[in-house]
């Protein structure tokens, strides 16, 4: 593992493959590393105290070495895929609800992802990053709030004592600046 | 697939993205989703989001076990089984069907007058939603909101100032809004109705008996 750089979206693809097919620890040790405090920071965002979220956090990362088979990289990349994992995890564990999923496509774990769908889902994953570093900071920082922290829009607005209708409108704008880079 | 023109917006979106949305709205959402490619597509968007934001996350410290401890609950978990839901082809998608407990012959109606029926399903309570029945021609009563009202349709169509609205269309309705659907003609129109707040009836039930049938 390359401790200098911040490892690509292609060496997570192999990592996870590394997992699927011969179980190695050490593909996953690497994965852990970089999610696990990642994927803690989220859950503590979202309400839970350290231990809580140490504990959902291990529950995560184990369910990315459990279905391992799940994870189709030429539809999301791993940082997504993770999220979606930690996501459900805050639903179940932190808010104590059900998760409605919608009903499956006909795609699934059994077919083989085509490599050149890998490649272009890694590019726009890059892409995509890189556009949410240009926002504008007010911008950015709304965006975060809405999708990390459990509060709605008129939370956010009084912990930052914006308008609503400000709030709204930028995170709107954030919206449009980003599907307007992707293009 | 059905033809959607009445889809869901980036606010209900973002939140089912970020799982911050009432249980209630989280099972419309999935609802419409299953039917809707277009704001299934939005929704992944959505997700890559998150998944970007959580790559830029700054980390915290974990503990020094922790590692050791996931590899434990690996050790006791075995690999998952592909797990898919059946495609249905019922009126009910999955999403529903795992909380009525089948499709719409598994539905326990009551009826709550002029032909209208309602089956309110268990939610957490933030919000609640159930499935209505109308009979075809007939107007689903007048109401005003006080919160967020999303009306999707299942089966039949119901026509209101916002236009048609067939199967797999969803309405939303924010505050202030005062609206009057009425079902087309033929068979019942079936939609299943959430909202953040109860609603405030306009005439046609006494507001005094809400509380009891729970709308």
């Amino acid at each position: 593992m390359k401790t200098t750089q911040r490892d690509s979206d292609a060496d997570w693809v192999e990592a996870m493959d590394r997992i699927r097919q011969t179980q190695d620890k050490a593909a996953f040790a690497a994965i852990y590393r970089h999610f696990g405090p990642r994927v803690k920071a989220f859950l503590m965002r979202s309400g839970a105290d350290s231990s809580l979220a140490e504990e959902c956090m291990q529950d995560v990362m184990a369910t990315v070495w459990t279905k391992a088979h799940m994870f189709d990289a030429s539809r999301a990349s791993l940082a997504t895929w993770v999220f979606t994992i930690a996501r459900n995890k805050k639903i179940d564990a932190l808010r104590k609800q059900r998760r409605p999923e919608p009903e499956d496509l006909a795609w699934g774990p059994d077919h083989e992802p085509d490599q050149a769908d890998v490649l272009a889902m890694q590019e726009e994953s890059t892409q995509l990053s890189k556009a949410i570093a240009e926002l504008p900071e007010k911008q950015r920082v709304l965006i975060e709030r809405a999708f990390y922290a459990d509060l709605s829009h008129s939370e956010i607005a009084e912990q930052t004592g914006l308008p609503l209708g400000t709030i709204k409108s930028r995170i709107r704008l954030a919206l449009e600046r980003l599907r307007h880079s992707m293009q | 697939m059905t033809n959607i023109n009445h889809h869901l917006n980036d606010q209900l979106l973002l939140g089912y993205s970020a799982g911050n949305l009432p249980e209630a709205f989280n099972l419309i959402v999935a609802t419409h989703l299953s039917l809707c490619d277009e704001c299934r597509a939005r929704l992944e968007s959505f997700d890559a989001l998150g998944g970007a934001l959580l790559d830029e996350q700054e980390m915290v410290e974990l503990d020094d076990d922790s590692f050791d401890k996931a590899m434990a609950l690996i050790e006791n978990a075995p690999m998952a089984r592909p797990e898919r839901t059946k495609p249905t082809c019922g009126v009910l998608p999955s999403p529903l069907i795992d909380y009525v407990g089948g499709d719409l012959s598994a539905v326990k109606w009551r009826g709550i007058g002029g032909g209208v029926k309602q089956a309110v399903l268990k939610t957490s309570k933030e919000a609640n939603i159930r499935l209505l029945s109308i009979p075809g021609g007939t107007a689903i009563p007048d109401h005003g909101h006080h919160g967020m009202e999303l009306t999707m349709v299942l089966q039949g169509a119901f026509t209101d100032e916002d236009g048609r609205f067939g199967r797999g269309d969803i309405e939303i309705a924010g505050e202030h809004v005062e609206h009057t659907p009425i079902a087309e003609p033929g068979m019942d129109c079936i939609c299943l109705a959430a909202t953040d707040a109860p609603l405030r009836f306009n005439g046609f039930l006494p507001r005094i008996v809400q509380p009891f049938i729970k709308i």
